[in-house]
């Protein structure tokens, strides 16, 4: 494998791979499902040299529940798949959050609803953001939008899912899997993680019994580890809300993406300050935790008119509007289904907001 | 004086919830002697189901993880496979295993993950107040088999034990039953040969314990004792399908 501050040319898929062997991830369990198919592939060959286990299940329902098992047992573990599968998934990333254990999720989204297509699509923002399973929960949900950052936010992941003992979604699509880039793994490969004394080992009456459980048939038992939950929510938002912003300190007005998106935006934005449109970016990182202090500096910084952009048909949208809490006009344009934005189309929604430009 | 029966070490010291006249207590001892019989409590990890074993974390003394419906035999293979010099095992019940779990079951079974599968089939849903089990006896009433299980309804109770028996990666399968103390023996043998077997690294085993449920067949415990040797047997023979000294019928 490449030295530390190696640059090599990699698929997204891969990049993800390779990133989670480094961080320390011994088991991998998952289904084929396009566009995500290079992840297991890679880690079928990868992991078993690490002295890791990797196991195609029957289906991702089985999939999500070796990883439930996986990680009670104290590994750091991952499983991957694109939407479909991420909805089979779904019952089990809840008992997982409910049993507060850390596991990572890779979802790279294809459009839908129902079977859907295989291009890329953002569709599954509510899913990955407000729930998703059953009960009151969150993932903290990773948005990368280079292949470079999926390398740096798989690392994130697993560091983040140990300490709070909380599953983590990196919420990609089928552009960042399957596009090429060169990366650099920056870190060293984790040799050693973080001590779980509550793993089920095996108990030798030097501890108390250890059992992963999400029951509590006591109403006043239940509501007692919701609040803990929330609790954890709470420390969760105050620590990891993570963005990145691009030209806000003259802009009139901002756009707002994640993923993919950001990228197209990006041109957009060099394509309005070209013909006079003073364009800035917010590109929120974190998902859940959704961030809201750009929103706060932009309004501070005079910016008043927000563009939303996703592949979606305004999910992000409203996490937006939130925190914009009507404070500003926020104006969105999607594609979905697997179409994409073009920086064009873009500019043409900026010009609209701002009421100039060619039109 | 000298000590002759005692709880085993790997029971917990609380009264379970389970129904009187309910074999679960029966299986859950059987499965605690073993485990204290082969010396391996402080290196078991037990898998509790959906279902009336759902609280059996409570009930073995040993690490304890509580699965989602069916999915058991995933959740054991997770932890296996993480720490593969540990004894670990699944308590299941016939709605869990062979309704909404059956791909699990299927699979592990075929990939000879090395687990033991503690079955436990009494042809009804106990937690849920008695529904039709993927075992219910044709004929045999259910909340939601008004008059007992008609074939054109419902189909036919599906035979766990033989079904995966035509695979290759379990080396250890056997029915048994409990309900009285030479198949109570024997009950143990078979569950004690099941642990033995992951011991050996030699594969999947599974045992299916034939079991009662008083509560919601409507009978006394004597008489579902009855029944069950009378009815279920006939439909589920017992003995030892895969890995036996001779696989046969009893």
């Amino acid at each position: 494998m490449t030295a530390v501050g190696e640059m090599i040319l990699m698929k997204g898929n891969e990049a993800i791979a390779e990133a989670a062997v480094r961080a320390g991830c011994r088991f991998f369990a998952g289904y084929p499902i396009t566009p995500q198919n290079e992840i297991p592939e890679y880690m079928s060959r990868r992991l078993w040299e690490v002295g890791g286990v990797f196991i195609q299940a029957e289906s991702e329902v089985s999939a999500i529940n070796m990883l439930y098992g996986a990680s009670g047992a104290g590994a750091r573990c991952m499983t991957s798949s694109s939407s479909p599968g991420i909805s089979l998934k779904q019952e089990g990333i809840s008992y997982i959050a409910g049993a507060e254990l850390p596991a990572v999720i890779v979802n790279m989204t294809r459009g839908g609803p129902g079977l859907g297509g295989i291009q890329p699509s953002q569709s599954d923002y509510f899913q990955a953001t407000k729930g998703g399973g059953h009960g009151d929960y969150r993932l903290i949900v990773l948005t990368p939008a280079t292949i470079q950052e999926m390398v740096d936010l798989t690392q994130l992941a697993f560091d983040l899912a140990d300490k709070y003992r909380n599953p983590v979604m990196i919420l990609g699509d089928a552009v960042l899997g399957q596009a090429m880039e060169p990366v650099e793994f920056r870190n060293k490969p984790v040799e050693e993680i973080p001590p779980k004394p509550w793993a089920t080992t095996g108990w030798d009456g030097s501890r108390p019994r250890n059992i992963i459980n999400s029951l509590y048939l006591q109403p006043e038992e239940l509501e007692k580890h919701n609040l803990k939950l929330q609790a954890k929510y709470k420390e969760i938002e105050k620590n990891e809300k993570r963005w990145d912003t691009v030209n806000l300190r003259d802009a009139e007005v901002a756009l707002v993406s994640f993923g993919t998106t950001a990228r197209i935006c990006r041109s957009a934005m060099e394509k309005a300050r070209a013909e006079g449109i003073k364009a800035g970016i917010i590109r929120p990182i974190t998902a859940w935790p959704f961030p809201d202090q750009p929103f706060e500096d932009a309004l501070k910084l005079g910016i008043k008119k927000f563009l939303v952009v996703e592949m979606n048909y305004g999910q992000m949208l409203e996490d937006v509007k939130l925190a914009v809490n009507g404070r500003g006009e926020v104006a969105f344009y999607g594609r979905a289904g697997g179409m994409m934005p073009t920086p064009a189309a873009i500019l043409d929604e900026l010009r609209k907001l701002v009421g100039r430009g060619n039109r | 004086m000298q000590v002759v029966y005692q709880r085993p070490k790997s029971l917990t010291d609380v009264p379970t919830h389970y129904c009187p006249g309910c074999t679960h207590g029966i299986i859950h001892r059987l499965v605690a002697e073993v485990i204290d019989e082969l010396g391996v409590q402080s290196k078991t990890i037990g898998v509790a189901p959906v279902g009336c074993a759902v609280l059996a974390y409570n009930y073995f003394n040993v690490d304890m993880h509580e699965a989602s419906h069916g999915r058991a035999p995933s959740v054991a293979t997770g932890i296996k496979r993480v720490l593969p010099d540990r004894v670990v095992f699944t308590y299941q019940g016939d709605g869990d295993l062979a309704s909404i779990g059956t791909a699990e079951i299927v699979h592990a079974a075929t990939r000879g993950e090395k687990i033991t599968v503690i079955f436990v089939n009494n042809a009804i849903y106990g937690m849920t107040g008695g529904q039709m089990a993927p075992t219910t006896l044709v004929g045999q009433p259910a909340t939601t088999a008004p008059g007992g299980r008609k074939v054109e309804r419902a189909g036919y109770p599906v035979r766990v034990a033989e079904m995966l028996s035509t695979l290759n990666g379990p080396a250890y399968i056997a029915r048994v039953t409990v309900t009285d103390p030479g198949n109570v023996v024997k009950a143990k043998r078979a569950i004690k040969k099941a642990f033995q077997t992951q011991l050996d690294g030699k594969g999947f085993s599974l045992v299916e314990v034939l079991s009662t449920c008083p509560t919601n067949w409507g009978m006394p415990p004597a008489e579902a004792i009855k029944w069950l040797n009378e009815n279920m047997i006939k439909y589920y023979p017992l003995g030892e399908f895969v890995g036996g000294e001779e696989a046969k019928s009893e």
